[in-house]
């Protein structure tokens, strides 16, 4: 063998050979069960395939085979990070359908939730995405606060996930006595929380020089991608559909809507943290503004009559039972309704053809359609920044999978 | 969204630019939808991307929709939306079920709006339509080799069994 030959042949060999590898799906920084096939040329992302589906549960074709409220729980549970998020939609695409208002004192109790429900699954992603760069203690720290907001949930709602709290035509339950004071003490504290964990990040140089500069991809190019969210602001495109084409109660409070300037890993990530400040902000405010009155519209036909009406009142009975065996039934129409969910907009499709089940739920997902621009940031770049990409991008596979 | 006369009109002028493109208009619920011939969808959606005063430069969703026992049978839709004026415009095309093994088809718009990518093939995998011109038309959720299309409303609910450790022997092509 000729050694000087064969030294040749090895420093050719990294930069001809396209070696292709297999990440995840059961790899912990795929934040769930994604599989990418990479190919690299030595240390650098060539090209870039997702495979996914590995957590596909047909929710949507579950929905047809169940009354429009029986398939709230269904809905819910596709990402499990933004739960009342997924509600909303599916709520709101069916009044649409029934052509319904919701009362005030609603309106403000799903802004609360919502909002609440935003700071949780920005806390899940910042804990995670810390640990895929190394920093560990933030997943504990953000766990903690995410803690504060699950007691919060189970406290108005009974249950900490996956609550079915949303009705066709408001929420369930009033909140409870201390609720209010319970959120007022969480909002009271979680700015300077917020603060803590800018201080630990912003100050850790090798979070810095993973994040600056990483991952970056035109404006043009994320909506050409059809991508939203946070990670369309952090390339400084202000669009938020709260505040373009404000649902519910959006319209009454002032917020910020934070935009990036580069739209590299770390405006994500401070996007991200600003806009726990702003929901903060909205949540103080629809506490303040939280209107007296009914918390779910009173049409029967649609609503569950209250408990205490069945056992004095006969038609209050008959409606409960028809509603509950049957379920109400919506006339034939299509709706597309969609909310800024915390990974971008979140669309719900929902097709009746009059009978008590939907005929159609389409939901569209921004973490699905968000993926397809991971490829455009982790292109040229190095392995170890796909996950810092990934990470930023915030998939949640549930939703994705649906 | 546009109002019904504002719709009306933007039906005639796709029609005066792509004659016979638009086969019916909708408003329903507030919300506007033109029904466009399945030859024609990349026409009017082209038309409505790139005209000066439309400009529906945003595809926020596409997807397949079953109308079964109803002829034509399948549906694809777009969500359109203009981001300036906030205004969101569905451009609907009817597809007929050409039966036997054969797949609806129609062209894909991945060209003019790349976010198309994913969910025309989301599409095809759970209705078996078959867009034209898409790169990449493969499953994306269900397995490689899944046989059928699920979404399907003649595709019952517990058509794909599960798998318990009674019946996995039953399964074919899972316990070998």
């Amino acid at each position: 063998v000729n050694p000087e030959a064969a030294i040749a042949e090895e420093q050719l060999e990294p930069a001809t050979e396209l070696m292709e590898i297999n990440m995840g799906p059961h790899h912990p920084a795929t934040h769930g069960v994604l599989r990418l096939i990479v190919q690299l040329r030595g240390e650098v992302v060539e090209d870039l395939k997702p495979v996914m589906g590995y957590v596909h549960t047909g929710i949507e074709k579950s929905c047809e085979d169940k009354s429009y409220w029986k398939a709230i729980p269904f809905v819910e549970r596709m990402d499990y990070l933004s739960y009342f998020f997924q509600m909303e939609a599916f709520c709101g695409a069916v009044e649409r359908l029934l052509e319904m208002e919701i009362p005030d004192r609603a309106k403000y109790l799903r802004v609360i939730h919502m909002e609440l429900n935003r700071l949780h699954s920005h806390l899940v992603w910042l804990g995670t995405s810390a640990l895929d760069l190394g920093a560990m203690s933030m997943f504990f720290y953000c766990f903690r606060e995410r803690d504060r907001i699950l007691d919060l949930f189970e406290m108005s709602t009974g249950q900490r996930m996956h609550t079915r709290y949303f009705q066709v035509g408001g929420v369930i339950e009033d909140i409870p006595v201390g609720f209010e004071q319970g959120v007022r003490a969480f909002c009271d504290e979680m700015p300077s929380r917020v603060d803590q964990y800018e201080a630990i990040l912003d100050h850790n140089e090798i979070f810095l020089q993973r994040t600056k500069g990483v991952g970056i991809v035109s404006r043009e190019r994320l909506l050409e991608l059809g991508v939203t969210g946070p990670l369309l602001r952090a390339a400084g495109e202000p669009w938020d559909l709260r505040a373009a084409s404000p649902c519910l109660a959006y319209g009454d409070f002032a917020f910020r809507i934070p935009v990036g300037t580069v739209g590299d890993g770390y405006d994500r990530y401070r996007v991200r943290l600003q806009e726990m400040r702003e929901s903060v902000r909205i949540i103080e405010q629809a506490l303040d503004g939280l209107p007296e009155g009914p918390f779910i519209a009173d049409d029967r036909k649609v609503v569950l009559p209250p408990r205490h009406e069945l056992s004095t009142s006969m038609e209050a009975l008959i409606h409960h039972f028809k509603l509950v065996t049957e379920g109400f039934r919506v006339p034939p129409g299509e709706v597309y309704y969609a909310v800024e969910s915390p990974r971008g907009e979140l669309g719900c499709f929902v097709r009746s053809d009059g009978s008590s089940k939907p005929a159609r739920v389409h939901f569209r997902d921004p973490s699905f359609v968000n993926l397809q621009s991971l490829r455009d940031m982790c292109r040229d770049g190095y392995v170890a920044d796909l996950i810092q990409n990934l990470a930023m991008l915030d998939p949640i596979l549930g939703g994705i999978d649906r | 969204m546009p109002d019904a006369p504002g719709l009306e009109l933007i039906a005639g002028e796709i029609n005066d630019a792509h004659p016979g493109a638009v086969l019916a208009t909708q408003h329903e619920h507030g919300q506007a939808c033109l029904i466009v011939s399945a030859e024609r969808v990349l026409d009017a959606l082209r038309w409505l991307r790139d005209t000066p005063k439309q400009e529906y430069g945003f595809l926020s969703s596409v997807c397949g929709v079953d109308y079964l026992p109803a002829e034509p049978r399948f549906g694809v839709i777009y969500e359109l939306l203009n981001r300036d004026r906030v205004e969101r415009l569905r451009v609907k095309a009817p597809l007929d079920d050409p039966g036997a093994d054969e797949l609806p088809e129609i062209d894909s718009c991945v060209e003019l709006f790349p976010t198309a990518d994913f969910q025309e093939r989301e599409a095809y995998d759970f209705f078996g339509i078959s867009f034209r011109g898409h790169p990449d038309l493969r499953r994306i959720l269900m397995p490689e080799d899944y046989v059928g299309w699920p979404q399907r409303r003649d595709f019952p609910i517990g058509g794909e069994p599960v798998l318990f450790t009674h019946n996995e022997h039953q399964a074919p092509g899972w316990y070998e």
